[in-house]
């Protein structure tokens, strides 16, 4: 068994928060895990990604072009970024809520976040979005949009290892003051992707 | 020893604490610095619990002095740093090799290929041979978790101190890592302690006694680490790969995807790669006539082999970075090692070539993307002052024609550097800005000059530039941007805050105080909270840098990581004009140009700087925060 999820976003989207949950989970289910993570520069507003490797043998903690199984974008710009990730095949969730960059210096691309979102869906026509910050927000607070992602990918049963398995991780690892808006979060976004893909 | 054991999820450094404190680790001193951070911070939980004494210390050299005088005594001590870190941890380390220690001493190094968060690239087990000291070399949590035990067993049994050197991919990987069960259990004291002996006072005459016994032990070390099983052969091909730390794993993947791979290659793995396991090296070396060389960083494995093989009058080809078969910087990653085998493969004539995974997309073929550069906060005071000083320079410029040159420091300001700010026109090492402002000086005389620096940097290697520059009269500014906390590596506690790493009361030192003493006769503390305080900045920024002599201003703030914030801004759409100044200016992440007039977002925490800027007084007091 070898599984390979990447979850790409901006500093502050709680991306490593995710990617811990996800690799507690598949060591749970008794498997290998090993991530990689950004942590230190990037993290101010810069572009951000978690690496997650899940499988019978240990191996390095970065995957290698084309071999991710799931590409979790916690926003749109990031996910185009991180694309040459994903194995042909490979299943994409998309959170549609862009984040514009805090300064567009002289000569860089402007950010039309409605041109990637449909290159996106043109590329990848069994693509699963949806705006999960406003869903998250909706909820309670958009900072649960991580939380939100994971439930998306349950709700797409894309993950290796039982729905059980993610719910009693989020369980034990988030405190409990932020606990229930995390689990209504987790808990719509889930239905909301079921509605979506009729799962 | 507990042999029960259970599987933990741990970062490397994590598990590095782990091991450490497995060991009966009884002093750990660090200074933070990406990537090495975690390890000492994972100790400080269980500090209290376990009586290991742990402290942040003022800079590396001070953390690895204070481990020398515990591990003297007896006492089993760890440093952490990153790369650079060592480098201002020198001095003490090349002397000490001669002197050797009592108890056990080791140094965790965290290298970062990229770089992802340093000024350089600079190779940590090079390092360990210059110093002739031992170098161990992880390539993942569990691995690190398990060299950091070995490490403190060498360095007890050898009495010399051993570098534990990570990378980023091992430091700030997460694995399931097998530890020991262990309740955390009190440490053992020291029983000896300190016993007076000559060996302790280095003296040109004991360094002229001790350098042979150094030499010596570099030999019995490398006979040792030929014995290892962290240095491991696997296959029986022609053709060697040897790697070493998380470039081995990428080896692994590289070639696993070859039917019968190890009827093709002999693959070495080198854990312990200072003093280099020479006599396990020479065996490998003469099963194979042909060798791949696959390391991130310096060409330190390639010259070790090479060196060997002329020694021993071997036969092999060797194709590494010295002759162009592999990248000379940068990060390694699966692959970039498929290619440079691949490359390899070419050049001795092999038809075999390993085979990349197909992407669905290539990078070429990508819509152009946002460029999305790390930026100073929504809120963080640096962006106040940073902002006050480009006008002070304005307004100088305008009233005596005089350019301002901005040296900049290492934290976060160093991302003052970038659009729209442009605040840093040089940046070299901790605490280098003042000094470089004092050269720029005596070159450039007719400019003015600013230092920033922040209040970490300050009391890391900050002070003996500010005596300077009082001593030889240098007519500079040093700005001191004091957000009470040393902010990038995740908010750790230094002397200025008047609490130690484990949250105990000391005495806080006060900047101002610190360089009045010094003989700084312009002292300013300048609040950066007030909903005024660009004005009062920009005042102070100007005195400042019309004052003949060094001039000191402490800019006093709140760091906006940490803070919870209580109100917030927000634009009046009847007065915004749509004119775009304050994000332009500012470049403030929570500033956004939603269609046509800027939007402030959530992320507003209330400094109400682009209030203070808006041509129009269009952005005016939100509300409070929750």
């Amino acid at each position: 068994m070898k599984y390979n999820i990447l979850i790409a976003g901006v500093g502050g989207q709680g991306v490593v928060l995710a990617s811990r949950m996800l690799a507690l989970a598949a060591m749970k289910a008794g498997f290998h895990v090993s991530t990689a993570e950004t942590i230190g520069m990037s993290q101010r507003e810069g572009s951000v990604s978690s690496h997650i490797r899940i499988g019978d043998k240990i191996s390095g903690s970065l995957i290698p072009i084309g071999q991710a199984d799931l590409l979790l974008g916690l926003e749109p710009a990031e996910t185009v970024r991180n694309l040459p990730f994903l194995k042909k095949g490979g299943k994409v969730l998309v959170n549609t809520h862009a984040i514009q960059p805090a300064s567009r210096p002289p000569g860089c691309p402007e950010y039309k976040s409605a041109a990637l979102l449909s290159f996106l869906c043109e590329y990848y026509p069994d693509i699963l979005c949806s705006d999960f910050t406003e869903l998250a927000e909706d909820v309670g607070t958009y900072r649960t949009a991580n939380v939100a992602m994971l439930g998306a990918a349950v709700g797409a049963r894309v993950l290796p290892f039982p729905e059980s398995t993610l719910r009693a991780v989020l369980d034990a690892e988030i405190p409990e003051r932020y606990r229930a808006v995390n689990k209504a979060a987790f808990e719509r976004a889930m239905k909301c992707i079921r509605l979506i893909s009729g799962t | 020893m507990s042999l029960l054991t259970e599987k933990k999820l741990l970062m490397g450094n994590e598990a590095i604490a782990l091991g450490a404190i497995e060991t009966g680790v009884q002093v750990v001193t660090g200074y933070p610095g990406t990537p090495s951070t975690e390890a000492l911070e994972t100790i400080i939980r269980y500090a209290d619990r376990c009586g290991i004494y742990t402290e942040w210390s003022s800079n590396e050299k001070v953390a690895l002095e204070t481990a020398i005088g515990a591990a003297y005594s007896g006492a089993k001590a760890l440093v952490t740093m990153k790369q650079v870190g060592l480098n201002v941890a020198s001095d003490p380390l090349m002397s000490l090799s001669y002197i050797g220690i009592k108890g056990a001493l080791v140094l965790l190094v965290a290298d970062d290929p990229g770089p992802h968060s340093s000024q350089t690239e600079q190779d940590t087990r090079v390092f360990g041979h210059f110093a002739n000291i031992p170098v161990l070399d992880p390539a993942t949590p569990q691995e690190a978790y398990e060299l950091t035990k070995l490490a403190f067993e060498l360095s007890h049994e050898f009495e010399i101190p051993v570098i534990l050197r990570t990378t980023t991919r091992v430091s700030h990987s997460s694995g399931d890592v097998e530890v020991a069960v262990t309740e955390p259990a009190l440490v053992e004291s020291v029983d000896e302690g300190f016993v007076k002996d000559r060996r302790w006072t280095i003296f040109p005459r004991l360094t002229a006694e001790r350098h042979p016994w150094l030499e010596s032990v570099q030999d019995q070390l490398s006979e040792r680490f030929s014995e290892l099983s962290f240095n491991s052969v696997s296959g029986s091909g022609k053709i060697g790969i040897i790697a070493s730390g998380v470039s081995a794993l990428y080896v692994r993947e590289a070639v696993e995807t070859v039917r019968s791979f190890e009827e093709l290659f002999t693959l070495f793995r080198v854990g312990t790669v200072y003093p280099f396991p020479e006599k396990a090296v020479l065996s490998f070396l003469k099963g194979i006539d042909r060798l791949i060389v696959a390391e991130e960083l310096d060409p330190y494995l390639e010259e070790q082999v090479l060196q060997l093989i002329g020694r021993a009058h071997l036969s092999v080809e060797v194709y590494g970075k010295k002759n162009g078969f592999f990248p000379v910087s940068g990060e390694y990653n699966v692959d970039l090692v498929i290619d440079g085998i691949n490359l390899a493969l070419e050049a001795c004539g092999e038809s075999l070539r390993l085979s990349h995974a197909l992407p669905t997309i290539s990078g070429e073929k990508l819509p152009p993307l946002p460029v999305r550069a790390p930026t100073l906060c929504a809120g963080c005071m640096h962006r106040t002052v940073f902002y006050a000083f480009k006008q002070a320079a304005k307004q100088l410029k305008k009233e005596s024609q005089a350019d301002t040159i901005f040296s900049g420091d290492i934290g976060c300001y160093t991302l003052g550097n970038a659009y729209p700010l442009n605040m840093v026109d040089t940046c070299l090492c901790m605490g280098a800005g003042i000094s470089i402002a004092g050269g720029l000086f005596r070159t450039n005389p007719k400019a003015k000059h600013v230092a920033f620096i922040g209040d970490s940097t300050f009391f890391h290697s900050g002070i003996p530039a500010v005596i300077n520059a009082v001593y030889n009269r240098a007519d500079i500014t040093l700005a001191v941007l004091d957000n009470r906390t040393t902010a990038m590596t995740g908010h750790q506690p230094h002397p200025g805050i008047g609490l130690t790493a484990l949250g105990s009361a000391s005495r806080a030192i006060k900047i101002a105080d610190v360089v009045q003493s010094c003989g700084v006769e312009f002292v300013r503390t300048v609040d950066t909270v007030d909903e005024d305080s660009l004005e009062s900045c920009v005042k102070a920024a100007k005195e400042a840098m019309n004052f003949k002599g060094l001039s000191v201003i402490v800019f006093k703030g709140r760091c906006a990581g940490i803070i919870k914030p209580d109100k917030y801004y927000e634009i009046k759409p009847e007065a915004c004009t749509g004119c775009g100044f304050c994000i332009k200016e500012l470049g403030c992440p929570a500033l956004n140009l939603a269609s046509d007039k800027p939007v402030i977002q959530d992320s507003c925490s209330g400094c109400g700087l682009c209030a203070q800027v808006c041509p129009s007084e269009a952005i005016c007091l939100g509300g409070e925060k929750l």
